[in-house]
């Protein structure tokens, strides 16, 4: 393999892979969000800024995946 | 560097803004140009809007701002409670200015137009408009400026002995352990803040050049929806996180 082509893998597996896990997360907490939504509607304004926060959260870490991939690509 | 069709034909895209003129020795960079731009809009909506909260005669304009800042007190109150009167003006600034910078960058003409900059030897084009929030010193600034104000705002609450106590604490070695912790988190918020609105927004700008690249006409449309969405919904978590942890440095802790 040349150095150009490990590059180019290197980048798309830490995006791959980086996107993997915040994928799962991102999953659950907007599962068990409306679930919670489902038990108790009143309290939906509540469930919904703490989901924001959880997915924020959750989401950071594949932007910072994302962020090596593009400096990776970009650079 | 920015010459935005290379050889192949695909996109060039910088992951730095680029200085687009020089006043002395200071690079005025094309993300500094389009936020120049916003910060005039911004502050002519704000003169316009307390202009007429004491008018008699209110425009449409005043009640669609009025109705989305109320929309925001009633978010922001049921995190900060009785504190919100204080702290509303910050949060709702940080909001309003990270949505309109989102917005900006978003406008047909930001990263398209160019100029020709000259460079030494050799002359470059480089867009003359570049989203501001896709540039990390931008968001580097406002993780910066909410860290340090979450300090000012817990002196000012707490008073500096309680504050410090916090990060110091000699009481005992698990206590000393924690305020060693809460340094480093502190430091990490910093730069989460700062990478997690940098990195949706600019990647938001490469997708949005990738896939008019790739199908020239109408297929960027559903993107451009979903950055307006992305451009909303960053602004929202900056400034609710900024909430969150403002509200947790000014509660007493036991």
């Amino acid at each position: 393999m040349t150095p150009e082509a490990v590059k180019f893998i290197a980048i798309a597996l830490t995006i791959a892979l980086g996107a993997f896990g915040p994928a799962l997360a991102i999953g659950q907490i907007a599962s068990k969000a409306v679930e919670a939504l489902g038990r108790n509607p009143e309290a939906e304004s509540s469930i919904r800024t703490a989901m924001i926060l959880g997915l924020a959260f959750a989401e950071a870490v594949a932007i910072y995946a994302l962020v090596v991939a593009l400096i990776l690509k970009f650079t | 560097m920015s010459q935005l069709e290379s050889k192949t034909g695909f996109p060039e895209i910088s992951i730095k803004a680029e200085p687009v003129f020089y006043i002395g020795s200071f690079k005025v960079t094309n993300s500094l140009v389009l936020s120049a731009l916003v910060f005039v809009f911004f502050i002519f909506i704000a003169l316009r809007y307390s202009k007429e909260i004491v008018s008699t005669q209110k425009t449409a304009f005043f009640y669609v701002f009025n109705t989305l800042l109320k929309g925001l007190y009633g978010l922001f109150e049921s995190i900060m409670g009785h504190n919100i009167t204080f702290f509303f003006p910050i949060l709702s600034a940080f909001f309003v200015y990270i949505l309109f910078q989102n917005l900006f960058g978003l406008l047909p003409g930001v990263g398209s137009i160019l100029i020709a900059v000259t460079e030494g030897a050799h002359t470059l084009r480089v867009p003359l408009f570049r989203g501001n929030n896709a540039d990390i010193n931008a968001t580097l600034a406002l993780a910066l400026i909410s860290v340090v104000l979450m300090q000012v705002y817990g002196i000012k609450f707490l008073g500096f002995k309680d504050h410090i106590q916090k990060y110091v604490n000699l009481s005992n070695p698990i206590n000393f352990f924690l305020g060693f912790l809460e340094i480093l988190s502190e430091i990490s918020r910093v730069l989460s803040f700062a990478f997690r609105l940098f990195g949706n927004i600019f990647a938001g700008e490469v997708l949005m050049t990738i896939v008019a690249f790739l199908v020239p006409v109408l297929a960027s449309f559903p993107f451009l929806i979903l950055e307006i969405f992305v451009g909303l919904v960053q602004a929202l978590v900056f400034s609710l996180l900024t909430s969150v942890f403002m509200s947790l440095a000014v509660a007493k802790h036991h």
